[in-house]
């Protein structure tokens, strides 16, 4: 067998279950967008119309802005986040093992159930929460904030306490392969901490920025239970839109929707691994 | 002095972070044992089990046992077929060949793909072929398309460690392919197939969004737990968290128990 086939029958199980779950799946939710809705069920017949709604209701833009913001303001405030940490864990702690330690304990709540991790946020954030009881005990304020659940504050906030993670778990590791030697040199011929930052460890940072902006942004924008949930049905994104058109059985809308919403993130991602080879640098 | 005070606001921002990650997780877990009179927030009016009790005596809040059954079930299949198919993808993956560049993006495609999407494609194109969905069959299916993206990128990590001329050394020293694999290179990778296991089962065992459209009529814990929050307005909701989170803690921590002792072994 030449290692061309070797390989090719190694990856063999992982392309089919991929073609039949994630391919086909998106060549039907194209092919659905295309089809005919007589509002009581859909068949295979080639329509525009459900573009055109899509397209002429001053709603569509309006949600994708909003989704846009969302995960705009989200990566900001992760990107910052988790690049700090990173920071931190691996220039400020010297010791490996606490780091690794350390690391990890950011890590754990990845593997615990995102429903849940959100659902937590609730005693904190209602009227009689922590924060406003706490806040009433110490005379900052004299009546609850109204703003701090069921709120763009309590979507942002759960976006951020959720998928912070996805940011500061590729910028570590790509931080971690920086060779210490070359911030030395640096700090030797008299650069300040600044310019190392902005010269070194930003740059060589990118990789892991790359990777965590594609997780986060991505996560946010295919988002619909939080922002469901956190905003008290107050807001709504792509998904949460399209959510209700699935559940009034306009399949067809929900997939010109979809369609648009998926050109808009590949169409992100694409640029981003444009700039940054991530497959060559996760191979170094 | 500079660097000392930046050490001390770092330290300061990394508490506050992990305090940010951890509070609210403990907060209901405290919750969670609140008296039989309290509510879904602080004061503690008393403290009991009744909460959890009530989760098994009460019919409020529908099949939670059978939904804790289907999500393990299928969060181990989901397991199962993560690492085996993982590794021997990682190790496809080492070397170029016809078609790899396409294969890698529709890796990348499907883990980027909004999970909702997923599903809706999942279910139509069941439906279209005449097919009902089911949690087996549908449900594992749209679980791995994110559990197998995510297996591809630890192999690519883990791979990064492993020296090809081990296995070169085997076979020269006489050993069958099959040998080479079953004494090489698999117990050198085994501390990182240990957490691609870990990856594979929390992740199904957690996945919501690709689940929504694609279970058929029974609902897996995350589900069943969703559609709760919308209706429980009583402790019993933060019972089930402590739960399941101390069952995805138990696993963790059995995981990374087994990846210190079989790295210790060498």
């Amino acid at each position: 067998m030449t290692p061309n086939r070797l390989s090719q029958l190694s990856v063999l199980p992982f392309a089919a279950i991929l073609a039949i779950f994630a391919g086909l799946p998106l060549v039907m939710v194209l092919l659905l967008s295309f089809w005919t809705f007589d509002g009581l069920e859909y068949r295979a017949a080639f329509t525009l119309a459900n573009f055109a709604a899509v397209f002429a209701s001053p709603v569509t833009w309006k949600i994708f802005g909003n989704t846009l913001r969302y995960a705009a303001i989200t990566w900001a405030i992760t990107l910052v986040l988790g690049f700090t940490v990173s920071f931190y864990l691996v220039f400020h702690v010297r010791n490996l093992k606490l780091q690794i330690g350390l690391f990890l304990l950011c890590t754990i709540p990845f593997w615990t159930s995102t429903v849940i991790r959100m659902i937590s946020w609730i005693p904190f954030l209602g009227r009689e929460g922590l924060f406003n009881t706490g806040l009433m005990h110490l005379g900052l304020i004299h009546q609850p904030l109204e703003f701090l659940l069921f709120s763009d504050f309590a979507v942002i906030l759960t976006y951020v306490n959720l998928f912070t993670l996805f940011m500061f778990v590729p910028i570590f590791n790509a931080m971690a392969k920086i060779d210490k030697n070359v911030i030395e040199a640096a700090l030797d011929a008299g650069a300040t901490g600044f310019q190392i930052l902005r010269t070194i460890i930003i740059p060589l940072s990118r990789t892991g920025i790359a990777l965590g902006t594609i997780f986060v942004v991505t996560l946010v924008m295919g988002d619909f239970f939080v922002v469901r949930v956190m905003s008290g049905g107050q807001s709504s994104t792509v998904v949460s839109a399209m959510k209700n058109n699935i559940d009034q059985m306009y399949y067809p809308q929900a997939a010109a929707m979809a369609v648009l919403l998926i050109a808009v993130v590949l169409g992100m991602v694409a640029s981003i691994l444009r700039v940054v080879d991530v497959r060559a640098e996760l191979a170094k | 002095m500079q660097s000392k005070l930046t050490f001390w606001v770092l330290t300061a921002v990394f508490v506050l972070f992990i305090l940010f990650l951890y509070g609210p997780m403990i907060a209901i877990f405290i919750l969670s044992f609140q008296g039989p009179t309290g509510g879904m927030t602080f004061p503690m009016r008393g403290a009991s089990l009744h909460w959890f009790a009530d989760l098994f005596e009460s019919t409020r809040y529908g099949d939670l046992g059978g939904a804790f059954e289907r999500s393990i079930i299928l969060g181990l299949l989901a397991m199962l077929i993560t690492v085996t198919v993982s590794f021997f993808a990682g190790l496809g993956f080492r070397r170029k060949f016809r078609g790899s560049g396409v294969l890698f993006y529709l890796a990348i495609i499907s883990l980027v793909m909004p999970g909702v999407l997923t599903g809706l494609g999942i279910g139509t194109l069941f439906t279209t072929l005449g097919l009902q969905t089911n949690w087996l069959v549908s449900g594992l299916g749209a679980h791995l398309t994110w559990t197998l993206p995510f297996g591809l990128l630890i192999m690519f990590a883990v791979l990064n460690h492993f020296n090809g001329s081990w296995e070169e050394a085997a076979r020269d020293a006489g050993a069958k392919r099959r040998q080479v694999l079953t004494q090489v290179t698999l117990p050198i990778l085994f501390p990182g197939l240990i957490a691609v296991a870990l990856f594979g089962l929390t992740l199904s065992y957690d996945e919501f969004p690709r689940s929504l459209l694609t279970v058929g009529t029974k609902n897996t814990l995350p589900l069943q737990v969703a559609s709760l929050t919308s209706n429980v307005t009583t402790p019993a909701l933060y019972a089930i968290g402590t739960l399941t989170t101390a069952l995805s803690l138990l696993i963790i921590a059995a995981a990374f128990a087994a990846i210190a002792l079989t790295g210790r072994k060498r």
